[in-house]
């Protein structure tokens, strides 16, 4: 993507009243990350600091630095899923697929994330892959979910 | 002819495969020529039976669960087009006690029919609070939603009415509605199901609350972690302008209310509301110094009434049914009801909405069925991550604001978690303080370095370093976190560190937790 089309996403979306965050989405939306050489585009399309824009990025999980492979998979490491035995869960992932938090697999097919809380608490241990839940995930079920993962 | 047949779209229900229970559904019906009308309804709450599929038949709606589509072909062998018995039968849904034994007020559609049918919206009582609350003043309004005793249901419990009137009275040309769905708590997932399974009650709850104060705009501030959520949220607001529910001229009022979803990235300090108005504003979500309160100057410094997810979505049914019926509701100062939601080592987890007064008890046992592993449960987590954790002891404690207040404890959002004997309250303590480490927004002092010396100090604990002298420092660091944090991170992530020393004082390594003198 070229900064031309950065600065499409930003100019589309810079008039709403805080826009900051609806413009990071956007990129992140559209690139799966959202790129250093974005910081000083949006800084000059909305009037504000580099500095500030830089602020806002790292605040947030959310938002990546660097591109992340073809999906995100994310494991829930909050109460009710270490409750429910996330912790070997966890360890399971990480040995399967070889990588540790924030990581991203050498065949470039998951990056792994974790998160607090997927809302899914009575199913727990929960998983999301992208934008999709899985409840009650074991090792057996997240051999299915990867095998889901590769297919798409 | 068609039978109609409900599969769950709630995410909990998808997150156990309710798509390829539909998609399998289709199929089976297509090849045998039946008809079959899908509708894809909210939850019922009853997640440990997701998919939980429901037939209509003649006598109501008959359930089966948990539904895999492995199970399709043998439940239409079984003939559950016509209710028939099958190894998955529930019987008719309303009779399971789980659901029957219910209170539901705000959740009282949540399940029943597709979330963002506008007709079944109103076909089920919905929309009849706003057609009310368009008949009073902004005066009037507010003189109702004190009546009826409500108080905010995000966690701090403050009084609806005051929160309104305070902004009300705010003198400015703008003011702002927020709707605070940054659920990050685990072990709550009702803001969720309304969101998901009945998001007009919120609309309608937030264009009441903008009538009241004269706002013209309202936004609801969603965690990213809810995209489906967000889907549907999005989808109901499109279809509520379109019907003149939302936009210039609210049902031909005169009055206009705008509303638009904006997402969260993934910050838990968001959810405290200053940080959260910060993060609104296009900022880091760092909290504010109050005074001055967000109803006097909030979103972009305007009077602002920022409530949670299910304070909004139980105002229409307060304008429908009127304050006295509401408030008939619950026990002592806490009136009404409350969405409770238990999770974690549970065997059937899921949403119930009672009074206040019912037992933690009662809300593990009787409808959570004891722990998932079948062992004892040790420990419950109440109120989220800042909430402490209940020994079996207090168990009986009746679930109300103020009697938990007085064990040191909080009813929260209305979350427990479960956690059976093989738990390490040792760990637990310490990874609420890393927890805080990793959300605190640093700016304050007792938040910021405090969770980091938290965690090292239960490092030492854990690994029995000088263990006396360092469970003194983690009490007394607790005690400056309690007293001198800006905020509720900070200043309540001690209630689940003290609870764990104060009720399982062998996991730390204690004999006489008295001589600690904890706060």
């Amino acid at each position: 993507m070229s900064s031309a089309d950065i600065s499409k996403i930003v100019r589309e979306l810079k008039d709403k009243p805080g826009a900051l965050l609806p413009v990071l989405h956007g990129i992140q939306e559209q690139l799966g990350f959202v790129p250093e050489e974005a910081i000083p585009i949006i800084a000059s399309e909305m009037n504000i600091t580099r500095a500030e824009v830089h602020g806002v990025v790292t605040f947030y999980h959310d938002f990546r630095r660097e591109a992340p492979g073809r999906h995100v998979v994310k494991i829930c490491q909050a109460e009710s899923c270490q409750a429910a035995g996330s912790d070997a869960l966890t360890a399971f992932v990480k040995r399967r697929l070889g990588v540790d938090f924030h990581q991203t697999t050498a065949d470039r097919l998951c990056t792994l994330e974790p998160v607090f809380c997927l809302g899914n608490c009575s199913l727990s241990p929960s998983v999301m892959v992208d934008k999709e839940v899985y409840g009650r995930v074991n090792a057996e079920r997240f051999e299915d979910i990867l095998q889901e993962a590769k297919e798409s | 002819m068609s039978v109609t047949v409900y599969v769950p779209q709630d995410s909990g229900a998808l997150s156990m495969g309710a798509n390829a229970v539909v998609s399998a559904i289709e199929k089976e019906a297509k090849s045998r020529g039946q008809q079959v009308q899908i509708v894809r309804n909210g939850s019922r709450g009853m997640y440990w039976l997701e998919p939980l599929v429901e037939v209509a038949t003649p006598s109501g709606r008959t359930a089966y669960g948990p539904v895999t589509k492995r199970d399709v072909p043998s439940l239409f062998e079984a003939g559950f087009l016509q209710g028939g018995k099958h190894a998955l039968s529930l019987g008719p849904t309303e009779d399971i006690p789980y659901f029957k034994n219910q209170e539901r007020l705000t959740f009282a559609r949540v399940g029943l029919t597709d979330p963002v049918s506008l007709e079944d919206y109103i076909a089920l009582g919905g929309y009849r609070g706003l057609g009310n609350a368009l008949k009073l003043t902004g005066e009037q309004i507010i003189q109702e939603v004190t009546e009826s005793g409500l108080r905010g249901r995000g966690g701090a419990a403050f009084p609806t009415g005051i929160k309104w009137k305070t902004a009300y009275s705010a003198p400015a040309d703008t003011k702002y509605i927020v709707c605070n769905a940054d659920e990050g708590d685990s072990g709550t997932f009702s803001d969720r199901m309304i969101m998901e399974g009945d998001p007009f009650t919120l609309i309608e709850g937030m264009t009441i609350a903008g009538l009241a104060i004269g706002a013209k705009q309202g936004y609801i501030y969603l965690r990213s972690e809810y995209p489906h959520a967000h889907r549907m949220l999005d989808y109901a607001i499109h279809k509520a302008y379109f019907e003149g529910y939302l936009g210039d001229d609210v049902r031909g009022s005169g009055k206009a209310f705008h509303l638009e979803v904006r997402l969260g990235a993934g910050a838990y300090i968001c959810g405290e509301e200053t940080a959260l108005l910060e993060s609104l504003e296009g900022k880091r979500g760092m909290i504010r110094f109050r005074p001055p309160l967000p109803a006097v100057s909030g979103l972009f410094g305007k009077p602002t009434i920022l409530n949670n997810v299910i304070s909004l979505a139980s105002i229409p049914i307060i304008f429908d049914k009127g304050a006295s019926f509401y408030k008939n509701y619950g026990m002592g100062r806490s009136r009404g009801t409350l969405p409770f939601q238990i999770s974690g080592n549970i065997k059937r987890g899921g949403l119930v909405e009672k009074a206040f007064g019912l037992t933690l008890r009662q809300l593990l046992y009787d409808f959570g069925g004891g722990s998932l592993s079948g062992r004892p449960i040790r420990a419950v987590q109440v109120g989220g991550p800042l909430g402490a954790y209940i020994p079996e002891s207090q168990f009986d404690t009746p679930l109300d604001y103020e009697s938990f207040a007085a064990n040191k404890a909080m009813v929260g959002h209305g979350g427990a978690v479960a956690f059976d004997d093989t738990v390490d309250m040792a760990k637990m303590a310490r990874f609420a303080m890393e927890f805080c480490a990793q959300e605190s927004c640093g700016k304050c002092t007792p938040c910021r370095i405090g969770s980091t010396r938290g965690v090292e100090v239960m490092d030492k604990i854990i690994a029995g370093r000088n263990r006396e002298a360092n469970l003194y420092l983690l009490r007394d660091l607790c005690d400056v976190m309690l007293n001198g944090s800006l905020c509720g991170l900070g200043g309540l992530i001690p209630y689940p560190v003290l609870s764990a020393v104060r009720h399982f004082p062998q996991d730390f390594g204690v004999k006489d937790v008295a001589a600690l003198s904890l706060p």
